[in-house]
């Protein structure tokens, strides 16, 4: 089944960053600091892999897509693919981003599109990823100082990528600056309960970051593309 | 970080409505909050659930090896406390 062209490239944008995320966070398995929290990892990464799968295969041929394509054909924003640094980082971009996940499912589940099935299953999976990220968000912010200061690096860190969310997608009926307006409150309330200072740096314009929509990737994405894409391209149409 | 510190909880998962919450393991977290949803990703993500209970495994107060005897042998010659001189009724599975 192929959507109508023009929720195609919403469908790619948004499956390509479930996909590249759910790569990243998979990339815990056997790394994490605690067993208990490994699995939450993978669970989210698995959510993410069903969500990418449904959105791809509605522009085309999953496989082809996620493991034949190369760097510049990438639609996911440059946050998804931020390395997973430490503990710390993992959830901040987490948070970010499931915090963006939610807002816009919940506006495409009430819409008429191709994607509103998905997005209708999907909020729920999401707010289940924004609750987990919120909740260490508070326990690392609140924390000891050397959790805290980390915990404030990352936020830091990643705030710069925020504002390419909020970029319009074509043939997706969304108030975006409203959007965006919501999850700014919906973040700060965060970082203000979990005793962080709000970053000041900029979000959007010359100093942001933010054309992995367009194509434009950030250097570690070549890297974790080639360990995603190898095992596909050296044997190809390899089953078990 | 390690789980050196993190307190042991005790998992209790209730499969549907109607049947009681059944132990099914433990984990470590820091605290009530977050056992409660490492809870739900070890142990319902296979939808197992509808309902979980953590509790400290230090508020568990287990009945001794050594009390074996005198807590559970005096039962095992009583046949007429089992209740089977009346028939359970149609339908009720899991009394």
């Amino acid at each position: 089944m192929t959507t109508a062209p023009t929720t195609h490239a919403a469908a790619l944008a948004l499956g390509d960053d479930a996909l590249v995320l759910s790569h990243r966070l998979g990339e815990w398995a056997g790394n994490a600091p605690v067993l208990e929290e490994e699995v939450a990892l993978a669970n989210i990464a698995l959510d993410l892999l069903g969500q990418a799968r449904v959105l791809l295969s509605l522009v085309g041929d999953e496989d082809e897509l996620a493991y034949l394509r190369e760097e510049r054909s990438f639609r996911n924003l440059q946050l998804v693919e931020q390395p997973n640094g430490d503990f710390a980082h993992t959830l901040a971009r987490q948070l970010y981003f499931s915090t963006y996940q939610r807002l816009l499912y919940r506006e495409l589940a009430t819409g008429d599109t191709p994607l509103t099935g998905l997005a209708a299953k999907a909020v729920k999976e999401v707010a289940y990823h924004q609750d987990h990220a919120e909740h260490w968000t508070l326990r690392l912010g609140d924390g000891t100082p050397e959790s805290h200061r980390r915990m404030q690096q990352a936020c830091e860190a990643l705030w710069r990528y925020t504002g390419e969310m909020f970029q319009p997608l074509d043939g997706l009926d969304i108030d975006w600056p409203q959007l965006e307006a919501d999850w700014l409150t919906s973040v700060t309330g965060v970082l203000e309960r979990a005793t962080l200072t709000v970053p000041e740096g900029p979000r959007t314009g010359a100093w942001a970051a933010g054309a992995g929509r367009q194509g434009l990737h950030t250097e570690p994405f070549g890297r974790m593309l080639a360990e995603m894409q190898h095992l596909h391209r050296s044997h190809p149409g390899a089953t078990w | 970080m390690t789980t050196d510190g993190w307190p042991l909880w005790e998992v209790f998962v209730r499969s549907r409505r109607g049947l009681s919450h059944t132990h099914a393991g433990s984990l470590h977290a820091p605290d009530a909050e977050m056992a409660l949803r490492n809870a739900r990703d070890l142990y319902t993500r296979r939808n197992e659930g509808v309902s979980i209970w953590v509790v400290p495994s230090t508020a568990i107060t287990a009945s001794s090896p050594d009390e074996k005897d005198p807590f559970f042998e005096p039962s095992a010659d009583k046949p007429y406390r089992h209740p089977t001189f009346y028939e359970i009724p149609e339908g009720v599975k899991h009394l």
